[in-house]
């Protein structure tokens, strides 16, 4: 329950659902290893895995790409805009320049998971770092870094992306950096508590007075019970990290045209809603259907993680 | 008491002045020298040289900043470059839009989110529970702008009942209140989804606390216990509609630039579109503040909610 609680309920994150009438552990007589009841809570959970298949068949859209797409993404013909979905030959329609709007969707997924899924590994990485250090030696390096990342919260998440966004200008890269910079202050929070938590923790201090290193301690010992917890927060803002990337494209502070990303996408059919009502709103329904997957599947591997006495 | 409200006091200040710093800091983040993006191509090295004196960019950034942190001060936010107003001017206008929005959308959210959590906890595992997991998955999942078009798509284009774009400008109260509309549901389906599932797993943990299993063992009618729970899951439903509220004033600019609702939001999207760094600056200054001076009176608000905080 202590880890648990580390868990990324911090103000404005959407804490995990407790649900007390779950049945939490396996009938087995003898007890399991953790990442054992792990798999045996995934596997009886319809949702996650559901969830689970959906991402594998965005991934593998996205990364096949070029293989799958029946179109050249950018090649388009002014003689068939915004044709309807189901049109001979374009199963999902045309763009309002005449592009195969599958071809467009598939290419779409490729930017928009990097530009979404980058930013919190970078976050992850950098974050975990950060907050353990903080965390572990405490003192004069911890208030340094807590107090630093605290300005950060002083911008809800999407208008901290759109300034710095807006500063450096459009491009995938300025993309990366502003989002790596509105996710890592809350890993850092999560892995800094984590660790404060874990270090008071007595078999840290039994480890200490058997004569551990502070290597040896921080690897086998904090690492280890700490890495978890930050894990599973860095996967909720997955969702969230994919909405603000589309949602900075959107605005043309992301991918610059003609490169097809799910965010511009929607920017550019957006005055096409008065000529065809659904081919507009696909690129948002990828959105939408992707961050869904991602938030399902972190809840499920939340709930699943979750130690229960 | 006191003492607590006086140093969460002093704690907003090193916040505020961090967040100024990095508003200061946009204007070098922006590629290429600032004072050449606003000079005539053809102008002389002199030219440049005087207009970087007269606007203060010879003096070191230390320098810079505390100047440009006393103008602030005093309510001066420089002028739009694309239209030479002064920005704090622009900015007022814009927030009072935002702030009706805000309010609007808040106000849906939380009736919505507070009815359906605590509603969705006391029928833990049946239907109503399931449609308020649902609500609450894609309230965080749902990508807001697009949300937008789709009522747009819906309401405006298909239905033809309520207009897509603008405040209505002159229009009347009624006329502003149907372009209210739209932009108030769009924006309200986050902070829906968010305060549903906070306000259920909130009631749901006092739920399963041992002095409800009392109150029910003693006989305590349903409606009674109820009363309890919410008194007891208050100042964590408390601290999240307040959060709620502070994310819509920021969160606000993918909504307002889709429906080109004249706010902070459209106003930023604008000085982007233009590389209007002073706007920029002004804009996201004034809601961090607003943010900020929001987050405090929460936090300030509550100890009068909760008296346990005070003691930590």
């Amino acid at each position: 329950m202590a880890i648990r609680a580390v868990g990324g309920v911090g103000p404005g994150d959407s804490p995990g659902v407790v649900d007390a009438g779950r049945a939490s552990l396996p009938p087995d007589v003898a007890p399991m290893s953790y990442w054992r009841t792990v798999a045996w809570r995934l596997a009886r959970d319809p949702a996650t895995l559901v969830a689970g298949g959906v991402l594998i068949v965005i991934v593998l859209s996205a990364i096949l790409a070029p293989w799958l797409a029946p179109y050249d993404p950018s090649a388009g013909s002014i003689r068939l805009r915004l044709a309807p979905v189901g049109a001979p030959g374009h199963v999902l329609g045309t763009d309002e320049q005449g592009r195969d709007m599958l071809s467009r969707l598939l290419w779409g997924g490729r930017m928009t998971l990097v530009a979404g899924l980058t930013p919190v590994v970078v976050a992850f990485l950098v974050g975990a770092v950060l907050g353990v250090l903080a965390g572990y030696v405490g003192g004069l390096a911890n208030t340094l870094v807590m107090r630093t990342m605290d300005i950060f919260y002083a911008f809800p998440a999407v208008l901290l992306a759109i300034a710095i966004s807006g500063a450096l200008g459009p491009g995938l890269p300025n993309t990366l950096i502003s989002l790596s910079i509105v996710f890592i202050p809350r890993v850092v929070r999560v892995a800094e508590s984590a660790t404060v938590q874990v270090k008071g923790l007595e078999y840290i201090a039994a480890a200490r007075a058997s004569g551990s290193g502070v290597g040896p301690i921080v690897r086998h010992h904090l690492l280890a019970n700490v890495l978890g917890p930050i894990l599973v927060f860095a996967s909720t803002q997955v969702s969230l990290s994919i909405i603000l990337a589309a949602g900075l494209s959107f605005l043309g502070l992301g991918v610059t045209p003609p490169a097809a990303e799910w965010g511009l996408m929607l920017n550019t059919l957006r005055q096409s809603i008065y000529v065809n009502a659904v081919v507009p709103a696909l690129p948002g329904l990828a959105i939408f259907v992707t961050s869904m997957t991602f938030n399902l599947l972190s809840d499920g591997l939340r709930d699943a993680m979750e130690i229960r006495a | 008491m006191w003492t607590y409200v006086g140093r969460r006091l002093l704690l907003a200040i090193p916040t505020l002045l961090g967040a100024s710093i990095i508003v200061f800091a946009m204007v070098h983040l922006a590629p290429g020298d600032p004072i050449a993006a606003v000079m005539p191509a053809e102008s002389s090295k002199a030219e440049i040289e005087a207009t970087k004196r007269a606007y203060g960019f010879d003096k070191p950034l230390p320098v810079q900043y505390l100047v440009w942190l006393g103008r602030v001060a005093q309510g001066d936010l420089g002028r739009s470059i694309a239209t030479r107003r002064a920005v704090i001017l622009d900015v007022r206008d814009a927030l009072a839009n935002s702030l009706v929005l805000a309010l609007s959308s808040s106000l849906l959210a939380f009736a919505g989110g507070v009815g359906l959590g605590l509603l969705a906890a006391f029928r833990q595992g049946r239907s109503l529970d399931k449609v308020a997991s649902m609500v609450a998955v894609v309230g965080v999942s749902i990508p807001h702008y697009w949300a937008g078009i789709i009522l747009i798509i819906v309401f405006s284009v298909q239905l033809n009942w309520l207009p897509a774009m603008g405040a209505a400008d002159g229009g009347g109260p009624i006329e502003y209140l149907r372009h209210m509309a739209l932009p108030t549901v769009a924006l309200a389906l986050i902070p829906l989804g968010v305060i549903t599932r906070v306000v259920r797993s909130a009631a749901l943990d006092i739920l399963s606390q041992e002095f409800v299993l009392a109150l029910r063992a003693k006989g305590l009618a349903g409606r009674r216990v109820f009363t309890h729970v919410v008194k007891n899951a208050a100042p964590q439903i408390f601290t999240v509609l307040g959060l709620q509220f502070g994310f819509q004033l920021g969160g606000s600019v993918l909504v307002e630039a889709v429906f080109s609702w004249p706010g902070t939001g459209y106003l930023l999207n604008l000085a982007i579109f233009q590389r209007d760094i002073p706007v920029l600056q002004g804009v996201i200054l004034v809601l961090a503040t607003f943010f900020v001076l929001l987050n405090l009176v929460v936090d300030l608000l509550q100890t009068l909610v909760d008296p346990r905080i005070v003691r930590h």
